[in-house]
């Protein structure tokens, strides 16, 4: 499905700031695996999803989703296979639009655009379907924008926009950091539900391990820019937060184990 | 003040406010549509005038010679697109260079540094000779592009060019190319200025190099006036537009009256520019010395 083959990325190359950000790091994904992955600060978590999306080129190493090769894709083209949902709820949706239309612009996503209207009364009742599934009472709020809704809610709109279409692969980067407690709980219950109703393959970055543990079939470690963790199915069923602790330890890096992860 | 002799230029003003409410217009694409600040138009404008200037010197009907003035605004713009988007150039810088660049065209598409259009003896559509007519065409351009865009920006072309100056991360993720979208937009938008252009030298009878001296702050002005004019009206894009072009007109009015008063024209480009700076300047004094205590959003998702 999705095929990452000795990737690396190199930041600020040849300055006194250059930091190995994914070191020759390989992974193959199956069709319909939820992965959760874990680690510190600077572990190349979000470096490794931004490759994937095509936000940067990678120095070495290639990209492949079902047996096409997009690693010199533009970050626009790939959006065709891949749906995202970023840290930031503001990041996902734009503020200055109707919840509607951007509803329709992810409707349109890997396809042509075309001068046709934008939305019509169709379009609409497939939105309002959509949304009312979440159970959060936007379906009465089309033509609101979506600058004015909670960041919960604009996390719980990227993912639906995310999931339009059925894509490839589904790329969540700590969507739930940003959220208080009670509405990471709720976005992740979302999460959940629209990743096995649609059976999407999905990469979700967390610093909650009890999250890491709790969803998907496989977890992933990252350290240094390197996979050090790697378990599925059966295996991972049985993980433990005490388990992922003592992976972090042996990793030995001050920065694999920080406050942040123990906190949770 | 002689009320009457006021009143009497009103005709005049309103065709000139149009003229420029239709090239705020295309300032308002960039600046408020795309998020851009493009400072092609003080060229782009000059290359409509010059353009359609010419081209009815040389015998060419005024219908044709304004389509052609939008087509060499679109290319105007496609250059600071491709210096900003292909060659990395910051959207200002972009803007300035392709300006200066023009100034070399427009003189040489005019061969001199002005060109007379006298409308008694071309055939020309607007022209202050005949002001109510004028009105009437400049009426019947204004509604023809406000339709225009309004179709425009609601397909699904268009949106995606509303959501590359929203956010540019989120359109990437949704496969929208924002690069090639801004070029399109610059295009569009230049082309409507130096559309404008033709009608200003067909209005003014002359296209002269300098006339484009400060037309994007007389434009940001429109596009500031006109939201406040509007702005309790909804956000519905055609009120908008309109905004923009009654604040095109809001401002020839207040120019005129103010030439009227008997205030120094030489001090005209200073004042237009002061204003719009306050204007400007306005969000962010609210946001920085009148801050309102935050209100803590609790928990609901």
């Amino acid at each position: 499905m999705l095929e990452l083959k000795n990737i690396t990325k190199i930041f600020n190359p040849d300055t006194a700031n250059e930091k190995v950000a994914l070191d020759n790091l390989s992974l193959t994904l199956e069709d319909g695996d939820f992965v959760t992955v874990i680690g510190g600060n600077g572990a190349g978590k979000s470096t490794m999803l931004n490759a994937v999306a095509g936000t940067f080129p990678v120095d070495a190493g290639s990209i492949i989703i079902d047996g096409e090769d997009i690693t010199k894709l533009p970050e626009y083209k790939r959006a065709k296979f891949i749906g995202r949902v970023f840290q930031d709820p503001m990041t996902g949706t734009a503020a200055d639009m109707w919840i509607e239309e951007n509803m329709a612009l992810a409707m349109r996503r890997g396809k042509s655009r075309g001068f046709s209207w934008a939305i019509n009364d169709k379009d609409r009742r497939i939105y309002r379907q959509m949304l009312s599934r979440l159970d959060l009472g936007l379906e009465d709020r089309l033509f609101h924008k979506v600058g004015l809704l909670s960041g919960g809610q604009r996390q719980a709109i990227t993912l639906l926009m995310a999931s339009m279409n059925h894509p490839k692969l589904l790329l969540l980067d700590e969507h739930t950091a940003a959220l208080d407690p009670k509405t990471a709980a709720k976005v992740l219950t979302i999460t959940k539900e629209i990743v096995e109703e649609e059976k999407l393959t999905t990469i979700m970055i967390t610093h909650n391990m009890k999250d890491a543990i709790a969803y998907g079939n496989r977890l992933i470690m990252m350290n240094a820019g390197k996979i050090i963790l790697d378990i599925k199915g059966e295996e991972k069923a049985k993980l433990t937060v005490e388990d992922l602790l003592n992976a972090f330890a042996k990793a030995g890096s001050d920065g694999a184990a920080n406050d942040r992860m123990l906190l949770n | 003040m002689d009320f009457m002799n006021w009143l009497a230029a009103m005709p005049g003003a309103v065709a000139q406010g149009m003229i420029w409410g239709i090239m705020a217009i295309g300032v308002y694409i960039t600046f408020k549509i795309l998020d851009l600040a493009d400072l092609t138009v003080d060229g782009s404008m000059v290359t409509g005038m010059a353009t359609c200037a010419m081209l009815m010197v040389n015998g060419w009907n005024v219908w044709a010679a304004m389509g052609v003035a939008f087509l060499v605004g679109m290319v105007t713009g496609v250059v600071t697109g491709v210096f900003h988007t292909v060659m990395g150039i910051p959207a200002i810088l972009a803007g300035i260079l392709t300006q200066l660049i023009l100034w070399s065209v427009n003189l040489k598409i005019m061969g001199k540094a002005n060109q007379a259009l006298p409308a008694r003896n071309f055939d020309v559509l607007v022209t202050q000779l005949r002001k109510y007519e004028s009105l009437v065409y400049l009426a019947l351009a204004c509604v023809i592009i406000v339709a225009a865009l309004y179709w425009f920006f609601g397909t699904r072309y268009g949106m995606s060019i509303r959501a590359t100056g929203c956010n540019e991360k989120m359109s990437r993720a949704q496969g929208i190319n924002t690069s090639f979208n801004k070029v399109v937009g610059l295009a569009l938008s230049n082309g409507i200025v130096a559309f404008s252009g033709a009608l200003l030298a067909q209005y003014s009878g002359k296209a002269d190099i300098s006339d484009g001296r400060g037309a994007i702050v007389i434009g940001l002005a429109a596009v500031i006036i006109g939201e406040v004019i509007v702005s309790r009206m909804g956000h519905n894009f055609v009120i908008r537009l309109s905004g923009v072009l009654l604040g095109g007109i809001a401002y020839y009015i207040v120019y005129q009256t103010v030439i009227f008063l008997g205030l120094d024209t030489d001090l005209l480009k200073m004042l237009s520019a002061l204003v719009v700076a306050i204007f400007l300047a306005i969000p962010y004094l609210k946001k920085t010395y009148f801050k309102r205590p935050v209100i803590e959003q609790k928990g609901e998702a």
